[in-house]
């Protein structure tokens, strides 16, 4: 035995070239779990924050009690957006791969902690989200072409040219201009939801983050205010096992789960299986009952895993094991729902065909007609002097002249 | 000069100033919000948000968790909300924590966001030193937010323009640092600490009216004509330029610049073409400081006036020391040796 002391250095189950081992990742049974009033106290229903909140069963039947019993209209509803986010990803992965956009993140296998999260909101409550819940875009109708046109920086960026590709917003559909420094959204949006209590109105804010920025101050900010003024907001901790190269448990440590985070404070957290959309989709809800009913914010973790790389610039491969994702025990979310869909009657692998064969078309048509504003290469461009607009309401006088003179000098 | 319509005018120190001006502000508009540690029921360590509480209730004014970065952060929530959030810092020293929500967010919603977003939050911070306060409560970080395009930077010398540059900071629309020299909280300061504490009660700029009034954000004051030098200087150093200017007996022009960003460049340029002579004086650190931006922005736009080299009369490169408080301190005696190195350089 060594007994000097020494410095512990989490590291992951299994590196390149090693056996995927996702042992650590403790499940519940489908249905398993308790679903307690939303109005109890965080320390009376501490299970919530260590078990598995599951509905979709391994027969693809919903069980248990948080199963939402949505109709079939909703369920193809969610599975539409989950199909569309895919495809959208996929093809602008491709644009980026060929030059077209300069930088793109994907959120291939966490579908669901946007889509279905989105969908138990209602459209009034405001949405502080993270770069990789494009589905929350998707869902409230933001649009593709107005995202591709954002991608591309072209005439028509809501961001006019000034963001990263993928730091959309939508001030009409509620949705938050997306940060590059992460987490600074989530004391936002506790804040934001402290406002809607102030104004009496009964929105509530939702943000989202992933297990590795939970790390950040930010986080710890958010919570302290939010169980001190029982803040109305909903705070996703979106685990999807890897912060680029970093596995959960650099910013885990002995932390029993993410959900847990929120107990200290005297908030309800509970860890779900975030592939499991019935799953997200009453968590949310939940949770969203019980902030508009007074009675403040939930952490809800959600364990998912990022099937695709961190960003166009990342090689996951350097880093993990390839076949990682095949190993994941809580599969895939849109097969997931599919499966469920078509064990219920409600859908077929003609109709689910059909379904992607549309969002390819949608998806390939709006790129064509988002490259008619203009793209990187050719067409149109937004114009550069329109840089110097909107760092002040009224451009001070230095702007003016710094203005006048990149005029000048493109004369 | 006061609106039309305002008829009371009180003596005001800025303490009282400022506290009249919030309560100006929040009469007027109900989206305005004040929070920060101690700020609520105790009405804050400098008493400047005394009473309000008791008057709005505590969910306009209330106490915030020991932690800045929270409290900008839940402030530009609230202001994306449609709130206007005045949110104290308790001590210009404290506000670190927070300096990635006000550079990387609160500066740039408007611009990331296409004019989408606004967050129009005040941060007020009691800063700069003579009160004893050592490294940890004497800072003057001005220079770190006047580099942060998107915001804007006050700092007022007097309770006069404490009130009015508060009230147009609320309702600008963009986001303010709005500082305030806590040695000049109770009176005017000179520089020399040896003589008794001097009130407001005498000056002409502790008289303040009682309602809303307007001190407009980018506009310098010329507080003393001249045509000898110029003083260009802000908050407490606006004091002692003009002790130093008085001592000397010369005939010079002092400015204060009152609002950081945006500067008033037009009239501090005015002055310097007229007199051919400058001294900038602050009590921040030197390098890199405001000085530095004045320096340079004075000879690109005056050089062929300038009679001799621009002298900057500043803190020393070092923290701010307890012991030394007025070695550090840029008094009277540094105004004038910068003065008297302007009025008749060298000859090389």
């Amino acid at each position: 035995m060594n007994n000097k002391p020494h410095l512990h250095v989490p590291h992951p189950p299994a590196r390149p070239g090693e056996k995927p081992d996702f042992s650590y990742v403790s499940l519940s049974p489908a249905g398993a779990v308790a679903r307690p009033d939303p109005l109890s106290q965080a320390r009376d229903i501490e299970f919530l924050a260590l078990e598995l909140v599951r509905v979709l069963g391994d027969d693809h039947r919903a069980t248990g009690p948080w199963n939402p019993h949505l109709d079939a209209e909703r369920l193809r509803e969610g599975l539409r957006v989950m199909v569309l986010t895919r495809i959208y990803d996929d093809r602008m992965l491709n644009a980026q791969r060929q030059g077209r956009i300069t930088f793109y993140m994907k959120s291939t296998g966490e579908e669901a902690v946007a889509v279905a999260a989105g969908m138990a909101l209602d459209p009034a409550d405001m949405l502080f989200p993270s770069y990789r819940v494009q589905g929350l875009h998707l869902l409230r109708g933001v649009g593709t072409v107005n995202l591709m046109c954002q991608l591309l920086s072209n005439t028509r960026d809501m961001c006019k040219g000034r963001q990263l590709p993928v730091m959309y917003h939508s001030a009409e559909k509620r949705l938050f201009s997306i940060s590059g420094n992460l987490a600074t959204q989530v004391p936002q949006a506790v804040g934001w939801a402290m406002a809607s209590q102030i104004k009496g109105e009964t929105s509530i804010a939702a943000t989202w983050t992933g297990e590795g920025s939970s790390a950040e101050a930010d986080v710890h900010y958010a919570m302290v205010f939010a169980s001190a003024y029982r803040a109305p907001a909903i705070i996703n901790i979106v685990n999807n096992q890897w912060a680029i190269s970093t596995f959960q448990g650099i910013a885990g440590g002995l932390g029993p789960s993410f959900a847990a985070r929120g107990l200290g404070f005297g908030i309800p957290g509970i860890r779900v299986d975030g592939n499991d959309f019935l799953a997200v989709y009453a968590a949310t809800k939940w949770a969203a009952d019980r902030a508009r009913r007074g009675h403040g914010a939930t952490v809800i973790e959600l364990v998912t895993y990022r099937a695709a790389a961190h960003s166009t610039s990342d090689d996951p491969s350097r880093y993990r094991p390839k076949d990682e994702v095949t190993a994941w025990p809580l599969g895939d979310p849109i097969d997931r729902l599919k499966k469920h869909l078509v064990a219920l009657g409600e859908w077929s692998e003609e109709q689910h065909e059909a379904l992607v064969k549309e969002c390819e078309e949608h998806v390939r048509s709006s790129w064509e007609e988002a490259c008619s504003y203009g793209t990187m290469n050719d067409g149109p461009r937004p114009d550069p002097l329109t840089m110097f607009d909107d760092v002040y309401g009224e451009m001070p006088p230095h702007l003016r002249r710094q203005r006048d003179q990149l005029a000048r000098e493109r004369g | 000069m006061p609106e039309s319509g305002v008829e009371a005018v009180a003596r005001m120190n800025m303490i009282q100033a400022l506290n009249s001006g919030i309560r100006a502000v929040m009469e007027s508009n109900p989206a305005v919000v004040v929070m920060g540690e101690d700020v609520g029921y105790f009405g804050g360590v400098f008493r400047v948000t005394e009473g309000l509480q008791k008057q709005f209730g505590e969910h306009r004014v209330f106490d915030t968790p020991i932690a800045e970065g929270g409290i900008v952060a839940a402030a530009i929530g609230m202001a994306v909300n449609g709130l206007r959030p005045i949110a104290e810092i308790q001590f210009a020293d404290y506000v670190y924590p927070a300096y990635d929500q006000i550079v990387s967010e609160l500066a740039r919603i408007r611009y990331r966001s296409g004019g989408e977003f606004t967050a129009p939050v005040v941060v007020r911070m009691p800063c700069g030193g003579g009160i004893r306060g050592g490294q940890t409560h004497s800072q003057s970080p001005e220079a770190l937010f006047a580099h942060v395009c998107g915001l804007k930077v006050v700092m007022p010398s007097n309770p006069y323009d404490a009130k009015g540059l508060l009230i147009a900071s609320v309702e600008t629309g963009d986001p303010v640092i709005f500082l305030e020299p806590k040695r000049l909280y109770n009176g005017p300061f000179d520089g020399d600490p040896h003589k008794p504490a001097v009130t407001w009660n005498a000056h002409p700029k502790g008289e303040v009216p009682d309602g809303l009034y307007r001190v407009p954000l980018g506009k310098a004051e010329i507080v003393r004509p001249g045509t000898d030098v110029t003083v260009v200087a802000y908050g407490t150093l606006v004091h002692v330029a003009l002790a130093a200017v008085e001592q000397m007996g010369i005939d010079a022009e002092v400015i204060d610049v009152r609002s950081i960003m945006p500067l008033d460049t037009a009239t501090i340029v005015g002055s310097v073409k007229k007199t051919g002579r400058c001294v900038i004086a602050h009590e921040a650190t030197r390098f890199a400081g405001l000085g530095a931006e004045l320096s340079a922005t004075l000879q690109e736009e005056c050089f062929w006036h300038l009679e001799a080299p621009i002298q900057r009369v500043t803190g020393w490169d070092t923290p701010y020391p307890l012991a030394f408080e007025w070695e550090y301190f840029p008094g009277p005696k540094r105004v004038i040796a910068a003065l008297q190195a302007v009025l008749d350089p060298e000859p090389t």
